[in-house]
């Protein structure tokens, strides 16, 4: 036996995911009421998310419990990002904007270099071997990521070599952003089955 | 008045940018503790930041609906749709027909996730596919060297990925190189090589661009260089 509010939630799920395809036709009321519901929705479920995992645990489980006081400065310091919306005081937000942005370059600036500009080069500047095809692999991995950096540098003018350079730098960009393309067009499609097959099974009582 | 408004910001990134970078190099109980407890800070103070986000977001839907501008019935949608969430996810009680409260499974919030969150967003993101097809349509009529490649590597790749890549390739007759069998069309093959040397290698060196930019950037806002998140004004 199925519950009743399952079945009241299939309903209304099949309800939304048509009104939601509606578009494809043209933008519609019908549309236009499931995009709203949905900011709504969303917005709703992230400020429960934001309370329930990092307010609530964070600093009102940290006074009541282990009486914890400290997290009343970071607290002071949001609800400081709050005061932006009072022209007058929304100078104070800078002093929380500085804590975070300012703490997390420095906290950021070992991690970039040892956890991913480095182990980058290593990958790309790796020993030769294993067989003809990973060598030409290794190459081409050598030159595109050359070529890539080039196309990138401004300092200097794109002209006679470093021109020829930044021309095969884009034909590897065009070829990783096809690439990229296709695989989010495949990861969107297999939504789509995914939604319609939804339908049918709602459908078909499955 | 000046000192608290400009300079104390910039002396307070500069402390703890040094605070964070140094603590790196000295593995210790402090460091750790600094590590846990800065992390800690930064996801209060972010969970305040998503608060301002939210209503920046329903002061828009309110003032639409003041000035009753065109399409303001569906801010009141917006508006119920998020008292709705609130209410469900802080009510002190269980709903009736349901065992749980707030967050629970088995609570009205987690039944409103289910059936209203879930097929809403995945059905926008499908929606997506079609939009994605249409323009694919205009970007790739091979019009120049670039756009035939960044069609060739699409078509390569979404052919690859179903069931038809793998009966066309098991169709074509095979040949052998470096002592191995290949079909002379083998979207498998192809879709791999695609993504892990050619693409992998572009994504590095645009990444690689990217790190280093992040480590300038960092340095410039550590040394008060860099302001741009002090906003205007005074």
């Amino acid at each position: 036996m199925i519950p009743v509010g399952e079945v009241i939630g299939t309903w209304i799920a099949v309800g939304l995911t048509l009104m939601m395809f509606s578009f494809i036709y043209k933008d519609n009321p019908a549309f236009k009421f499931g995009e709203h519901l949905y900011l709504g929705i969303s917005v709703g479920y992230y400020v429960n998310i934001q309370y329930w995992s990092t307010i609530y645990p964070l600093v009102f489980q940290q006074m009541q419990q282990n009486h914890n006081y400290w997290v009343l400065i970071p607290t002071l310091l949001g609800i400081f990002i709050l005061l932006r919306i009072i022209p007058s005081l929304s100078w104070l937000s800078r002093m929380s904007f500085a804590l975070y942005i300012g703490g997390f370059a420095g906290y950021s600036l070992p991690l970039i270099v040892h956890s991913l500009l480095l182990p980058q080069l290593s990958q790309t500047l790796q020993p030769y071997g294993g067989g003809v095809g990973p060598v030409i692999n290794q190459i081409i991995i050598l030159l595109a990521v050359f070529s890539t950096l080039i196309y990138f540098f401004f300092s200097l003018e794109h002209r006679k070599t470093v021109g020829v350079i930044s021309r095969v730098g884009i034909v590897f960009i065009m070829v990783s952003f096809g690439a990229s393309f296709g695989y989010t067009v495949m990861a969107r499609i297999s939504l789509l089955i995914g939604r319609f097959q939804f339908i049918i099974d709602s459908f078909r009582g499955q | 008045m000046i000192f608290l408004k400009r300079q104390l910001p910039i002396i307070i990134a500069f402390v703890a940018g040094i605070m964070m970078w140094i603590r790196y190099y000295i593995p210790s109980e402090v460091s750790t503790n600094l590590e846990d407890g800065y992390l800690e800070w930064v996801r209060i103070i972010v969970g305040f930041a998503a608060i301002l986000g939210i209503l920046s977001l329903l002061q828009h839907h309110m003032l639409k609906i003041r000035m009753k501008r065109p399409g303001f019935a569906f801010s009141y949608v917006t508006i119920a749709a998020f008292a709705l969430m609130m209410f469900a996810g802080f009510a002190p009680f269980n709903f009736p027909g349901f065992a749980e409260k707030n967050m629970e499974t088995g609570s009205l919030f987690n039944w409103l996730y289910e059936f209203t969150f879930i097929p809403m967003q995945a059905t926008m993101f499908s929606v997506l596919a079609f939009f994605i097809a249409s323009a694919a349509f205009r970007a790739f009529r091979a019009r120049s060297m670039e756009a035939t490649l960044l069609l060739v590597a699409a078509i390569i790749m979404m052919v690859g990925r179903v069931p038809i890549g793998d009966l066309i390739s098991n169709a074509t007759p095979t040949f052998m190189m470096f002592g191995n069998e290949y079909h002379f069309i083998d979207f498998e093959e192809w879709t791999g090589w695609l993504l892990n040397v050619p693409n992998a290698a572009a994504k590095r060196g645009i990444l690689l661009g990217v790190y280093l930019s992040q480590i300038a950037i960092s340095i410039r806002i550590i040394f008060g260089i860099e302001r741009t998140y002090m906003g205007g004004g005074d």
